[in-house]
């Protein structure tokens, strides 16, 4: 299933998207994605666990180290993953040097084999993306690109040309993690990407520092959707799949109104 | 042609180095190359900081003979002694070029990190000098065993944060300042203590500490009418290694950078991306970072800057390790023998002249004495008593 397609498909029936973000390899993840599915996802990122996660803050940070302790690796997950089962697309976050030390070729195909449809690398900007892009297009996985409020418009113009999936547009200046106030460079941004995308071309979203259900329907008036990161994961480790079920409901409601 | 020229337009040495960064940080990355570029070409930049380095931070610094030590050898020994600059270590020079520079670009506050602290001190220090805000990420062990240079850090101004992610030492406290930078990106300037990260970072620090190797080569032309059989310098990210060697490349002399045995990122790592950068990683089978484990804070770090897995490919430099047992040894040897209390740091270089010495009868070693012990004696105290 193409992420991409799909998220058009829903965007034209007049749909906001909606994308919770689950680091793998936590006790219950696999639950908290089917719980995701469940409650109103249309795409979910499953984070494959660092152990130097440079753009995530203390909450995602905590969930990697705790998954990474638990034992957890990407063929694990992967394999995991294979037994999902849910509907809708699945995309990985990665760092690179997982990437990078399986081999492009290999690693694309691996996530290919596990029905994933996407990924998404954030350390991994333009300029060093062509070893790990060639491959993933050879192996019919789509790259996220991922757009900060510092690039100037000619910069946007290359980025959302390579993106396939969505546009990530990065929220703020800063790492994941929950803030009061959704930035005022997320809608800046948003809005520069969607100069350049068109209003029917590639979807965007804006993630990074959306961080409860009314800053993602404040997002979603510019944005096609969000993605939710640490507000879903402070969820997972206080309360597990359940509360994450819940809050995913709860911003869906909130997006759809 | 020299074999330490600049790197490629992707900031590449080799298949190393290159520029892995979040998308946040690469206009960043681009100011900063493009105002190095144009300081380094001004002869106004190079007076201020040749300026600054004379009046400031004591340059040049001298070349000293050990001749208790180098009779016992039975080789001909000589330090540079950078531990003798202004902070106590080479760290001096990169920080003094990089607060000119972010002066230059307007910036006002420097984010740092640090492993033994003398790089944060370095950093304070110049903020001071210059006018700067600073902060200072330093992983929590650190703080515990370099407690002195915490205090010394705050006296001088600065703000210092204790990491308590991962392995909450250096490698934690790069990450950690990346992220500062990423939040912060308009007005700071990303001071970085080593020949690593994203370009042109290993480029421009290796300029700024150039300056090691020139003189050194100049001093050892007077003194020796030749270059040395053997440099020899510690390295972590390879700072004061790539100094030195910058003077020596293009010529005879065998160069050795020295890994702590703990920490071996080119003797036992494979290559890897980290930090923004393509080089030599210690890591497991699917790409996680391992921890280093070195008795001194300053080296122990899981990676090495590019040019040194470059310069190591091509067969230029080889890159042994020590333990931490041969560096305490070497360590109260130098203080004992020759009136010097190196930076454990700094001991794994004498170390590895101390075991190696038996197979180079004879021979001029020039060892880079990064750093003075004041730092370190509390911890050997605590080992030692
Ligand atoms: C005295 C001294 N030498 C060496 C190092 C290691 O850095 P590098 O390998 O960049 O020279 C440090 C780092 O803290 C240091 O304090």
């Amino acid at each position: 299933m193409s992420l991409e397609s799909s998220l058009r498909a829903k965007r034209a029936a007049g749909r906001k998207l909606l994308v919770p973000y689950v680091t793998g390899g936590l006790p219950g993840w696999d639950d908290a994605v089917r719980a995701c599915a469940a409650s109103g996802a249309d795409a979910v990122e499953i984070g494959l666990p660092f152990s130097d996660p440079v753009m995530d803050g203390p909450v995602i940070q905590e969930a990697s180290e705790r998954a990474l302790r638990a034992g957890a690796t990407y063929p694990s997950i992967l394999d995991s993953v294979r037994r999902l089962d849910v509907a809708i697309p699945l995309a990985v976050m990665t760092y690179y040097n997982t990437v990078h030390r399986a081999g492009h070729r290999r690693f694309a195909s691996e996530l290919a084999g596990a029905g994933i449809a996407a990924a998404i690398v954030p350390d991994l900007p333009l300029e060093e993306s062509a070893p790990w892009t060639e491959s993933a297009d050879w192996a019919g996985v789509e790259t996220v690109m991922l757009a900060a409020p510092t690039a100037p418009d000619e910069r946007l113009v290359r980025i959302v040309a390579r993106a396939r999936g969505f546009v990530y547009s990065v929220g703020l200046l800063g790492v994941t993690g929950e803030r009061d106030s959704l930035a005022s460079t997320a809608a800046t941004l948003a809005r520069r990407v969607k100069t350049v995308t068109g209003s029917d071309g590639i979807p965007v979203l804006i993630g990074v520092g959306v961080s409860n259900a009314a800053q993602a329907a404040e997002a979603c008036t510019v944005a096609d959707g969000v993605v939710q990161g640490a507000s879903v994961m402070r969820r997972m480790l206080d309360g597990g799949p359940d509360a994450v079920a819940a809050y995913v409901a709860e911003v869906r409601a909130a997006i759809a109104s | 042609m020299t074999l330490m020229a600049e790197p490629s337009d992707t900031g590449r040495f080799g298949e190393f180095g290159g520029r892995y960064v979040p998308e946040t940080l690469v206009p960043a990355c681009q100011e900063l190359e493009t105002a190095f570029r144009q300081a380094w070409a001004d002869p106004g930049f190079r007076t201020e900081l040749g300026d600054a380095l004379r009046t400031f931070a004591g340059r040049p610094s001298m070349i000293s003979e050990c001749r208790n030590l180098g009779d016992r050898l039975g080789v001909r020994l000589l330090l540079k002694r950078e531990d003798l600059n202004h902070t106590g270590s080479h760290k001096i020079n990169n920080v003094v070029g990089q607060a000119l520079l972010a002066k230059r670009m307007g910036k006002t506050r420097l984010v740092a990190e640090t492993g033994a602290g003398q790089h944060g001190v370095a950093s304070a220090t110049a903020a001071a000098l210059f006018g700067l805000e600073c902060k200072v990420y330093m992983g929590a062990v650190d703080v515990e065993r370099q407690a002195l240079n915490v205090f010394r850090m705050r006296l001088l101004g600065s703000e210092v944060e204790a990491v308590h992610s991962g392995s909450r030492t250096l490698k934690d406290a790069v990450n950690e300042a990346m992220r500062d930078w990423v939040a912060n990106v308009g007005a700071t300037h990303y001071c970085l203590g080593s020949v690593m990260g994203p370009h042109p970072y290993p480029w421009m620090v290796r300029e700024f500490h150039r300056v090691i190797g020139d003189e050194a080569y100049a001093q050892c032309q007077v003194l020796l009418d030749d270059v040395p059989d053997v440099v020899v310098a510690c390295v972590g990210g390879g700072s004061n290694a790539i100094g030195i060697f910058s003077g020596f490349v293009d010529g005879r002399s065998r160069l050795v950078g020295v890994e702590p045995a703990g920490g071996a990122a080119v003797g036992r790592g494979q290559p890897g991306v980290v930090h923004g950068m393509r080089s030599y990683l210690m890591q497991d089978e699917f790409g996680q970072v391992l921890e280093a484990e070195s008795i001194s804070a300053g080296l122990d770090y899981p990676g090495v800057g590019p040019e040194h897995s470059h310069l190591a490919s091509i067969g230029r430099a080889e890159y042994p390790s020590v333990t931490d047992g041969e560096v305490v040894e070497a360590f109260q040897a130098l203080a004992r023998s020759e009136g010097i209390i190196p930076a454990l740091e700094s001991a794994h270089a004498i170390a590895w002249v101390m075991r190696e010495a038996h197979a180079m009868p004879g021979a001029t070693v020039l060892v880079n004495l990064s750093g003075r012990g004041d730092k370190d004696v509390a911890q050997m105290m605590d080992l030692l008593a």
